[in-house]
C-alpha cells in the first residue's frame, strides 16, 4: 500500500472539508473493498477520510411507510436489525449473505451503493425497492443513481449519509452465489409496492445493475413465477467470463427472478 | 505518522506508526503478538481474524489508525488461566492439523457462539459451516473443526 494521511472524520460536514482539504482524498467507510484494492496498488488516494464512526450515519429508522438506513450502517447491523425486519425482511436476508461474517461486521451499506459492484447486492435492492440516496448535497433516486458499472452519479467530494425507500408490499432477493467469492453471478430484486413492480438484477449484466422492463410488465399484471415463462433473457449485454458464459447469466437471470418472486409470496 | 492507541488483551498500547498500518501489522510487528496469522493479505482467508470491540474482524483488511480507542482481543488474550473453551475444544478434537489457520477459526467459532447465544438461535452444524465462509483452511477439510465449535458452543 502507498503511503496515506489518514483523518476520522466527526460529522458529514467535517468529512467533506477534510476531503476537500486533500490532494487527491477519498472516503473510507469500512474499507471492505477500498482496503484491498489500495494493497494492490489499485487506488493510490493521498488522503483518507474515515466516516464509519460518524453517529448520525449510523441510525436505522424503519417505521412505516420509509425505512431509512444511514449510510455507515454495517450489513451485520442490517442483517440483525429486528426493526427492519418487521416491515422489510428481504433486506436483512440480502446483508446477512454479503461476504463473511468479519466482512460484514465493517462493511457498509454507503460504500457498498457507492462502490456499485457489478457484482454487489445493495445495488439491485436499491434499485428495485426505487429508493433515493440522500447525500450532504440532495437526494438522488436510484434510477438516476446507479449509472453503470462502479460508476454512480456522485459528483467529486459527495458524501452518501442515508439510503430511504418505501417498505414494499413484497419483495424478496435470490442470489446464485460465485462458490469462491460469493459474490453474485447472478442476483435478482423482485419488489411490488405503490409504484408498481420493479425488478432489478446484479452480478449478470456487463454494465452493471439494470432493470428488467419485460419482467416488470410481465409481473405488474401477474405477480407469480409462472408469469415469468414466456419473458425471453437475451445473452446480448450479459457478462461473460470463466465462472460463467453469456447464455448461461442470462439463463440465471430468469431461474432468479422466478425464485425471488417465489419468495416474495 | 500517528500516534495509534488502543486497549489489546486488556492492555493499553500505544505505538508511533504510519497511516497506512494494517491492524494486523501493527499487532504482529509493533505489540509482537504473532499468534493473529497473515495467510492471504487480501480478505479472503481469515488467518487474521480478531475481535474489534467484541466484533470478529480481519486485521489484514482495517487501519491500525481506524482501531484507535478501540478494545482489541487477539488470539493470545482468549486464555483466562485455563485454555478457552473454544482452544480446549479444538485440541480435544483435533481441530487442526498445520495450524497456520487455528487463531483465526478460533476467533471466529467464538464470535459465531457469543452472536448466536445473544440473538438465542441454535448454532447446529449448517449454520456453523455457513459462518466458516470467511475462514479457510487447506489441511483438514474443516470436518473436526466444526466439531470443535459444537462441542464449545455447548460448553459457552
Amino acid at each position: 500500500m502507498q503511503s496515506t494521511t489518514y483523518h476520522k472524520a466527526s460529522s458529514a460536514a467535517d468529512a467533506a472539508a477534510k476531503l476537500a482539504g486533500a490532494e487527491d482524498g477519498t472516503l473510507l467507510a469500512g474499507g471492505q473493498t477500498l482496503i484491498p484494492t489500495m494493497k494492490q496498488r489499485l487506488a493510490a488516494p493521498t488522503d483518507l477520510v474515515d466516516i464509519s464512526g460518524i453517529e448520525e450515519m449510523r441510525t436505522i429508522d424503519a417505521r412505516p411507510p420509509t425505512v431509512t438506513i444511514g449510510a455507515a450502517v454495517t450489513h451485520a447491523e442490517v442483517a440483525a436489525s429486528a426493526e427492519i425486519r418487521a416491515v422489510c425482511p428481504s433486506i436483512c436476508d440480502l446483508a446477512s449473505h454479503i461476504g463473511d461474517p468479519a466482512v460484514r461486521h465493517r462493511g457498509t451499506i454507503g460504500g457498498s451503493v457507492a462502490n456499485n459492484d457489478p457484482a454487489a447486492d445493495y445495488p439491485a435492492a436499491m434499485l428495485a425497492l426505487n429508493a433515493t440516496i440522500k447525500t450532504n448535497k440532495r437526494e438522488i433516486a436510484a434510477d438516476e443513481f446507479f449509472q453503470g458499472m462502479f460508476t454512480t452519479a456522485l459528483d467529486e467530494g459527495e458524501i452518501i449519509t442515508s439510503i430511504s425507500f418505501d417498505v414494499p408490499e413484497k419483495g424478496a432477493y435470490a442470489k446464485f452465489p460465485n462458490p469462491a467469492s460469493r459474490y453474485a453471478m447472478c442476483g435478482v430484486f423482485v419488489a411490488q409496492g405503490g409504484g408498481g413492480v420493479r425488478v432489478a438484477v446484479t452480478g449478470a449484466g456487463d454494465d452493471g445493475v439494470y432493470r428488467n422492463a419485460d419482467m416488470e410488465t410481465a409481473l405488474a399484471s401477474n405477480f407469480s413465477a409462472d408469469a415469468l415463462d414466456g419473458v425471453t433473457v437475451s445473452a446480448d449485454g450479459m457478462l461473460s467470463d470463466l465462472h460463467g458464459d453469456a447464455a448461461y447469466r442470462a439463463n440465471l437471470v430468469k431461474v432468479m427472478a422466478k425464485r425471488a418472486v417465489a419468495a416474495a409470496g | 505518522m500517528s500516534t495509534v492507541s488502543m486497549t489489546v488483551n486488556g492492555k493499553v498500547v500505544a505505538s508511533v506508526v504510519e497511516d497506512r498500518t494494517l491492524l494486523v501489522d501493527f499487532i504482529r510487528e509493533h505489540l509482537r503478538l504473532t499468534g493473529t496469522h497473515v495467510g492471504c493479505d487480501t480478505s479472503q482467508c481469515g488467518a487474521c481474524v480478531v475481535h474489534v470491540n467484541g466484533k470478529a474482524m480481519k486485521s489484514c483488511t482495517m487501519l491500525a489508525a481506524a482501531a484507535d480507542g478501540a478494545d482489541v482481543t487477539t488470539i493470545e488474550g482468549v486464555a483466562n488461566g485455563d485454555l478457552h473453551p473454544m482452544q480446549k475444544a479444538f485440541n480435544d478434537n483435533h481441530g487442526l492439523q498445520c495450524g497456520f489457520c487455528t487463531p483465526g477459526m478460533i476467533m471466529s467459532g467464538i464470535d459465531m457462539v457469543n452472536r448466536y447465544k445473544a440473538e438465542g438461535k441454535t448454532l447446529d452444524e449448517a449454520a456453523i459451516r455457513a459462518e466458516l465462509e470467511g475462514n479457510i483452511c487447506r489441511c483438514t477439510g474443516y470436518h473436526n473443526i466444526v466439531k470443535s465449535i459444537q462441542q464449545a458452543a455447548g460448553e459457552m
